[in-house]
């Protein structure tokens, strides 16, 4: 028994001190960000670092259904555990109001770091609060929109091509409106393709973080939705519910119903991979980021896939992703931190960072002639992000956010309502936040 | 043994030697009460206090207004909240029902005492043991459509094109999906509950009634339904309170989807806590789950010792 | 008494009731089954459609569970050969293995939790379990009535003070605090479960020591602590699989540090798409205990669940 006792004893202690032991050295630092494909490439990026600065690099990447849920949490918690954290965009409010990241406009006049030298849509994305002032919370790390791919083997093949021309009268090839792209995914739906029946295209559907979100904007944007009437004024009706808003939100519901795989009803960034990658879906949406990693892809990558841009319809729009480095205020070595990225903010790093699969958001690497031709979405990249836009990034936007998850998902996927009332809801939750905010 | 039949305890040999059993008592018992008292009731008195306030947690330096009853009027007159206590009622009602009807029927058989019953039981008891997080989350890969094993055994027996339904993403089956799920995982325990009530029933009952020359049939619905009616009843009251605040099964299942369909009490509280951040909106929401599901036990209760006193 | 009972059943009777509970329990185990069988597939033969019955097993899901990847260069590949068997399996994908995962860790956390509260639940729950089976404490009826109804809180609801008093303490994200909030939840059941064991204990045991010369906290050391053993370990097994297997505190309160095997499972990835073989790997190995336990110990186990439930 005493023996038993003893033994739980020491597992019981060995919690305490492993629990108030310092986390790190001074020279230890954790850098946050989500676990994806980009953050591997980022891990052998900071070797460079480690041996340049002597300091050691550890990191937390959580995946993405968790990753504003934890990251988030442990702002508002007050966690020491992250030295630099590579937050969402629309996290800069929050993190710029509530006092979590560190601001760098200090920092930046006095390494001689200037935010003219990476590309101006990023810098306003994922740099500054109030949004387009000049107060800056964090460098632009990994530039992101949501994009498209699809079996480039498929729409060369002879005779599905006949065959899309049989029923459309029309070329296959690359989408060039929102109309065109759902005509195409309509027209694989179900079709047999070497033996297996295929569909049309994944897209996000997902209700637990940002999903739906992300996918649904996807539309929106092209069709001219704007979140006011006027910027900073807050007044959204008749701007979050126009015709055209209507138009795209029942747009997104027809894809959803008529030309997307059975099951993929709560569907996010793995869920579209998995798709594309067992090859069930002709075309899928996706973020920049995983690009590198599908033209790897030794069964589907390749010759076997390409690459497009969100297509506009009444204008151009992509959906932005991408996050800033921060430093957060919590952490304990800011000065390494900033060290780091200070680091990281060299030209000749950020050429590394975009050879390993990391988009880089400098100029030197962007303006680079070679840029275009180096890989085979660099040029798409480059078009998405001169016509990216965002969600909210106040700092209630987590609340804007699901707000709009449950009005989207309730009307996309369970058939509740219908496409005005779904934004007409959204109207009200958002004023509701806003009003809280003393905003209205 | 012996010892025991002749000695008469002296009172007044306790309290000489050591401690009093008095002081024993409060230093047995304190330590208890002290974590109880720290962990559980000081949060839930500071619950009811931020559940009169605008606070939100991730908002720190925001001044902290106290808005009086706002935060229940504004819960009670929600009618999405009154959606979620449907999903939760919806849930809550199938759960106990097919547990209820598979547990006492699996009890029954297994009360026959075929031979290996011992260890057939214990295969049958393996899913409540289980973390209902990590099994909901395989659950998830069992109902994919298009991979999932699930809609290809309904397919093998039924016939139906296994990509033509979707557990998940269905508003018609969604909230089935979790119902099955429970199911599988929590009907053992109420199996078990049964069959402890089926041990308890002594042979003599029935052969007494087999002297009266009732009919088995007679005998099932006057003997054997009645005195296991307590166990059972005993065995809906801890589903129904845990199922009540279910979370991490459906969670990982559904997440409350699709839309807000499956979106039980305990995740729209997730949601609104800690992801929304609303703290003291939250708070009022916690008391009224507490209060309501105090409220339905005491009742419950109630009745449950009405029933053992016939 | 006669020796014939009209309750004995006839064989055919027998057959037909175990042919019936035998195929629940298959059926039942069906999921469990394909979850070991899922994490010996490779990805592409865990999300095949139709799914796959007959595969050839690998070791991709648990070499992925335990390691992190990288992608690399061809150039890289060529130049340094493969250093082991579980290196060879990640090239296929044109990957490098760099290091351990984190499950390693969480699945340590997960112990120390576990038996860090169930301890900590023992010994409070059967000091206190005692006291109210021995001694006339004021209100007892009441305090133990009291103990049970803090089990009704929702987690969530109960997550949300004690996540701001934690953040004040700093007690987030510790191994400390969740072992102290694991034994929280436990203890009521710890104490109405061991205070059954305990009365079930005749009292003339230590009352027979107590006139031997023992003190009376001699006499529950030395008599009554050996006497419930049994008890004291099924309450045990009960608090242990509690802590092993609590999901909602685990994902609101813990990060990087004290983090538990039930939220990380979920969330494991691969490259780019969901790692099932990994996931199934992870899930397989952190079920398998329990499921080991609970065919050992089923005598103690399964007496425990209907004696709790059923004691009134």
């Amino acid at each position: 028994m005493s023996k038993y006792k003893k033994v739980l004893a020491a597992l019981a202690m060995g919690g305490f001190f492993t629990a108030s032991a310092p986390a790190a050295q001074a020279d230890d630092l954790t850098l946050c960000w989500a676990a994806w494909d980009p953050a591997n490439a980022l891990v052998e990026l900071s070797k460079e670092f480690e041996s340049q600065s002597g300091h050691k690099m550890n990191f937390e990447f959580v995946p993405w259904p968790n990753f504003a849920d934890r990251m988030l949490n442990e702002l508002n918690s007050g966690g020491k555990l992250c030295d630099l954290l590579i937050g969402d965009s629309q996290w800069i409010g929050g993190g710029a109001e509530n006092g979590h990241y560190v601001k760098l406009n200090d920092f930046f006049d006095k390494e001689g770091i200037s935010m003219n030298d990476f590309a101006p849509a990023t810098v306003y994305a994922y740099s500054t609060w109030p949004k387009g002032t000049p107060n800056y919370y964090a460098l632009p790390a990994m530039g992101d929109a949501n994009g498209w791919f699809y079996r480039k083997d498929w729409f060369q093949r002879d005779d599905i091509k006949a065959a899309y021309k049989a029923a459309t009268g029309q070329e296959l090839g690359e989408p060039k409106t929102q109309k065109e792209m759902l005509q195409i995914a309509q027209f694989f739906q179900g079709r047999e393709i070497d033996g297996k029946t295929v569909y049309g295209a994944a897209i996000f559907t997902e209700r637990g973080s940002e999903g739906i979100t992300m996918g649904v904007t996807s539309a929106l944007y092209p069709w001219g939705f704007k979140y006011e009437n006027t910027p900073g004024k807050y007044d959204m009706q008749g701007a979050v519910n126009s015709p055209e808003a209507v138009e795209a939100l029942d747009f997104y519901k027809q894809f959803y119903k008529t030309a997307t795989p059975p099951g993929y009803t709560n569907s996010y960034m793995g869920e579209s991979l998995d798709a594309f990658k067992s090859g069930q879906v002709a075309m899928a949406m996706n973020w920049f980021a995983f690009f590198p990693g599908l033209y790897a892809d030794p069964n589907t990558g390749g010759d076997k896939i390409d690459f497009f841009v969100n297509p506009p319809q009444n204008q151009a729009g992509s959906t932005l992703g991408g996050q800033g480095i921060s430093v957060v205020s919590y952490s304990e070595k800011k000065d390494a931190a900033l060290e780091y990225i200070k680091w990281f903010s060299q030209p000749s790093v950020q050429a590394k960072w975009w050879e390993l699969g990391g988009y880089s958001a400098h100029n030197s690497v962007l303006n680079d002639p070679g840029f275009v031709k180096s890989q085979p979405f660099a040029g798409d990249f480059l078009e998405a992000m001169g016509a990216v836009q965002d969600f909210w990034q106040e700092p209630a936007y987590a609340e804007l956010l699901l707000a709009m998850q449950k009005r989207v998902h309730d009307f996309v996927v369970a058939d509740k309502g219908t496409a005005k009332e779904a934004l007409d809801l959204l109207i009200e939750d958002w004023t509701e936040v806003f009003e809280d905010e003393g905003k209205l | 043994m012996e010892r025991v039949a002749s000695a008469t305890p002296s009172p007044i040999a306790h309290s000489v030697r050591g401690l009093s059993d008095r002081a024993i008592a409060w230093v047995f018992v304190a330590p208890t009460i002290f974590l109880l008292l720290a962990i559980n009731i000081f949060p839930l008195i500071w619950t009811i206090q931020l559940s009169f306030t605008n606070y939100k947690a991730n908002r720190i330096g925001r001044e902290v207004k106290n808005v009086g009853l706002r935060n229940y009027e504004r819960i009670l007159t929600d009618t999405d909240i009154w959606l979620n206590m449907q999903a939760t009622a919806h849930f809550l009602f199938w759960t106990i029902a097919l547990q209820v009807l598979i547990g006492f029927a699996l009890a029954w058989l297994i009360n026959k005492k075929f031979k290996g019953n011992d260890l057939w039981t214990t295969i049958i008891v393996l899913p409540m043991m289980l973390s209902p997080a990590v099994v909901g989350n395989f659950w998830k890969f069992l109902y994919q459509p298009q991979i999932g094993l699930f809609n290809y055994i309904i397919s093998f027996f039924t016939g139906v094109e296994p990509s033509s339904f979707q557990m998940l993403g269905q508003v018609n089956l969604a909230p089935w999906s979790i119902v099955i799920v429970d199911t599988w995982m929590w009907t053992p325990f109420v199996m078990l509950i049964c069959l402890a009530g089926l041990r308890s029933i002594p042979d003599y009952i029935y052969e007494a009634a087999e002297i009266d020359r009732a009919s088995k049939w007679r005998q099932f619905w006057t003997i054997t339904v009645p005195m296991v009616m307590p166990f059972l009843m005993l065995a809906v009251l801890f589903r129904g309170i845990e199922n009540f605040k279910m979370f991490d099964l459906v969670v990982q299942l559904t997440g409350g989807g699709p839309g807000s369909t499956t979106e039980l009490t305990s995740i729209n509280l997730k949601r609104e806590a800690f992801e929304k951040w609303r703290t003291g909106y939250a708070s009022a929401y916690a008391i009224i789950l507490f209060v309501t599901v105090f409220g339905l036990a005491s009742i419950y209760v109630k009745a449950l010792n009405k029933v053992k006193e016939r | 008494m006669s020796s014939f009972s009209v309750t004995d059943t006839s064989s055919r009777t027998k057959r037909i009731a175990g042919t019936l509970v035998i195929v629940y329990a298959l059926i039942t185990m069906l999921p469990l089954v394909w979850i070991g069988a899922t994490g010996f597939k490779s990805p592409a033969d865990a999300i095949s459609y139709p799914p796959k019955v007959v595969f050839s097993p690998t070791l991709e899901g648990y070499v992925n569970l335990f390691t992190t990847r990288t992608r690399q260069t061809q150039e890289y590949l060529q130049n340094n050969p493969p250093t082991n068997w579980a290196d060879e399996i990640v090239r296929q994908y044109d990957m490098v293995i760099v290091g351990p995962s984190k499950f390693g860790e969480r699945f340590l956390n997960s112990v120390i939790i576990g038996f860090g509260s169930t301890f900590l639940s023992i010994f409070l729950g059967t000091l206190a379990a005692y006291a109210f089976s021995r001694f006339k404490i004021p209100l007892a009826d009441d305090l133990l009535f009291f103990i049970l109804s803090t089990r009704m809180m929702p987690p969530i609801a109960v997550a949300i003070p004690i996540f701001l008093m934690y953040r004040n303490l700093g007690l987030s994200d510790t191994h400390l605090g969740m072992i102290l909030l694991y034994t929280a939840v436990n203890i009521s059941l710890a104490v109405w479960l061991l205070k059954g064991f305990i009365d079930e204990i005749p009292r003339e045991y230590e009352e027979a020591a107590l006139i031997d010369g023992y003190t009376r906290f001699q006499a529950f050391y030395k008599v009554v602590l050996p006497q419930a053993a049994t008890g004291i370990a099924s309450t045990a097994i009960f608090c242990l699989i509690f802590a092993w297997n609590e999901y909602a505190f685990a994902v609101l309160l813990t990060s990087a540090t004290a983090q538990t095997a039930p939220p990380f499972i979920p969330t494991i990835i691969g490259i780019g798409g969901l790692d099932w073989p990994a996931v199934a790997a992870g899930a397989t190995l952190f079920l398998l205990p329990v499921m080991i336990f609970t065919i050992m110990l089923r005598k103690h186990l399964l007496r425990g669940i209907t004696f709790g439930a059923v004691r009134k």
